[in-house]
């Protein structure tokens, strides 16, 4: 398996309080791992970090690194690039009030691709991947605020898509959406997992049961134990994941 | 005593006393309209509208005052607006949060309540005579431009800062630049507040006299400005010398050219009235 992201030794903080505390973990190339555990145990956090959009945090700091294809987010990479690299779907369904069409063509637009048949391309296939195509093909230049919560969420998927990552995370995705929804989400992420590597932060256990290949339980900025899913469902080596997973908290 | 205090009473007084206040707000501005309209409308003519004046000003009409306030308000909106944005931008998106950002927008505040005779002097001070453009419709445009730019960037970085945070993460996420965020996810969602207030500063701006007098107003020009380093009659200073320095005008030429003035600045504010409704129902944030 090919080591996409190495994080060693991660601590973060708000203004000099501890959100993560030297969190050491590997994400492999073309894997889903989903990141649980209970509200403030710094998932967000963590996940912000490996696309810098913690850079936006007012009194953010970190220390230990993270590194994507072998070269450091924080010393390496540009961060227009790396941002293209490292997709991000957010938890609220985020359109922008222009048409559907324009969301999906905005990354493209902004990395150089003007051609009208070019960005066609990119829009129908990016939209077909988030199982949206068949929904909206009719509707592309309406304003995609027009659509329903679970189809803006697709779309955010697809305009994620259209920009052409390698990485992509995902977190909550699915905490304001209907069951429906939400399963189309799942299939989704399944088939993108062939192309691409999903990060997915939930809090519903049994979504990260569901759709990840491995699973990390965080809890109050640690991370508590990574393994393969079934495993930290059924013999976790820490009781705190018991805990959780078996509900007893959170 | 009790019986003073009765709510229902207390809220009839505190009713009247409000609705006293807003009539004596609205009554005197109904009453000068009315007026002006009544009075001024008897001389409005296609020929007042669109010839030149004659017999020192007593007979004909007032297209060059009419001409020469439509090239300021343009000659301000050119200036104006650019830097306006341009600065608008940098305050409220690049600017760090410090002592002289924070100095800067005192500043600004300050600017915007400057009496607008102070605006007239400096403009005379430096564009006409520093920079040596004589009394022109360069100089005054620029005098009414600096005039207008508090108003035009206060109102900018209030739309600009209206945009919600979320469209700005979006644009980074997906890699995006600094620039490229402002230009495309923040600066059309800003635009419709930009314009509305920047609307609304030029109509005050196109009925000022003081910063124009010194710097382009002509007193009797019966022709149209060839170039803009020529000087130009304007609305507010021709009223302004109709009715207090040319003897024995017509008091209806003086109602009419009002009135002309009044329409203008109501057209002004109705224009960025509409932009502001239209592009609010539009809005879904
Ligand atoms: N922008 C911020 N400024 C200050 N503190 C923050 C900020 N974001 C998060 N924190 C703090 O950092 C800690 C971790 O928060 P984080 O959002 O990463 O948790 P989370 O696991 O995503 O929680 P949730 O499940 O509620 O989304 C919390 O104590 C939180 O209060
Ligand atoms: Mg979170």
């Amino acid at each position: 398996m090919v080591e996409k992201i190495q994080v060693q030794d991660l601590s973060a903080y708000y203004d000099g309080a501890l959100a993560l505390k030297k969190v050491n973990l590997t994400i492999y190339d073309h894997e889903i791992l989903g990141i649980i555990g209970p509200a403030n145990s710094g998932k967000t956090t963590f996940l912000r970090t490996l696309n810098r959009m913690n850079d936006f945090s007012p009194g953010f700091s970190y220390e230990g690194s993270v590194r994507i294809d072998g070269k450091d987010v924080y010393r390496d990479w540009e961060v227009p690039q790396l941002r293209k690299s490292v997709g991000m779907v957010f938890a609220i369904p985020t359109p922008l009030p222009i048409t559907v069409f324009e969301n999906l063509a905005y990354g493209p637009r902004r990395h150089g691709i003007r051609s009208r048949k070019r960005l066609s391309e990119i829009v129908e296939r990016s939209l077909k991947a988030a199982f949206l195509w068949d929904e909206v093909k009719d509707r592309l230049h309406e304003s995609a605020m027009k659509l329903s919560g679970g189809q803006q969420q697709r779309l955010c998927i697809a305009r994620t898509l259209a920009a052409e990552p390698e990485v992509i995370l995902f977190d909550e995705p699915c905490s304001g959406l209907d069951p429906i929804s939400t399963a189309k989400i799942e299939e989704a992420m399944r088939e993108l997992n062939k192309q691409y590597t999903l990060v997915l932060v939930t809090n519903n256990t049994k979504q990260a049961a569901r759709v990840s290949d491995r699973v990390a339980f965080f809890l109050m900025g640690e991370l508590v134990e990574i393994d393969e899913t079934e495993k930290v469902f059924t013999i976790p080596k820490d009781e705190r994941t018991e805990g959780y997973v078996s509900g007893r908290y959170g | 005593m009790n019986q003073l205090m009765n709510p229902r009473r207390t809220e009839k007084i505190v009713f009247f006393f409000l609705l006293l206040s807003t009539l004596v707000v609205v009554l005197p501005v109904i009453l000068v309209v009315g007026i002006i309209v009544v009075r001024g409308s008897s001389v409005l003519s296609w020929e007042f509208l669109t010839a030149l004046p004659r017999m020192g000003m007593k007979a004909g009409g007032i297209f060059p005052a009419i001409f020469g306030t439509f090239c300021l308000v343009v000659g301000t909106v050119v200036f104006a607006l650019p830097v306006g944005i341009f600065s608008a931008i940098y305050l409220s998106e690049y600017s760090k949060r410090g002592r002289l950002t924070r100095l800067i927008e005192l500043a600004i505040v300050n600017l915007a309540g400057v009496p607008s005779v102070v605006y007239g002097l400096f403009g005379l001070g430096f564009f006409v005579v520093f920079l040596n453009f004589g009394a022109s419709i360069l100089a005054g445009s620029l005098t009414l431009a600096v005039m207008s730019l508090p108003v035009i960037i206060t109102a900018s970085r209030e739309a600009l800062q209206a945009v919600p945070k979320s469209f700005r993460e979006v644009s980074y996420s997906l890699g995006a630049t600094k620039w490229q965020t402002i230009r495309h996810a923040v600066l059309p969602h800003a635009l419709p507040g930009i314009l509305t207030g920047t609307i609304l500063s030029l109509s005050r701006a196109a009925g000022e006299t003081a910063p124009i007098l010194f710097t382009v107003a002509a007193f009797y020009l019966p022709k149209l400005p060839k170039s803009v380093f020529d000087q130009a009659m304007a609305l507010p200073y021709h009223l302004y010398v109709l009715s207090t320095q040319v003897p024995n005008v017509k008091l209806e030429l003086q109602y009419g050219t009002a009135l002309v003035l009044v329409a203008l600045a109501v057209l002004m504010n109705i224009v960025g009235i509409v932009i502001r409704s239209y592009f609010r129902t539009k809005k879904q944030w």
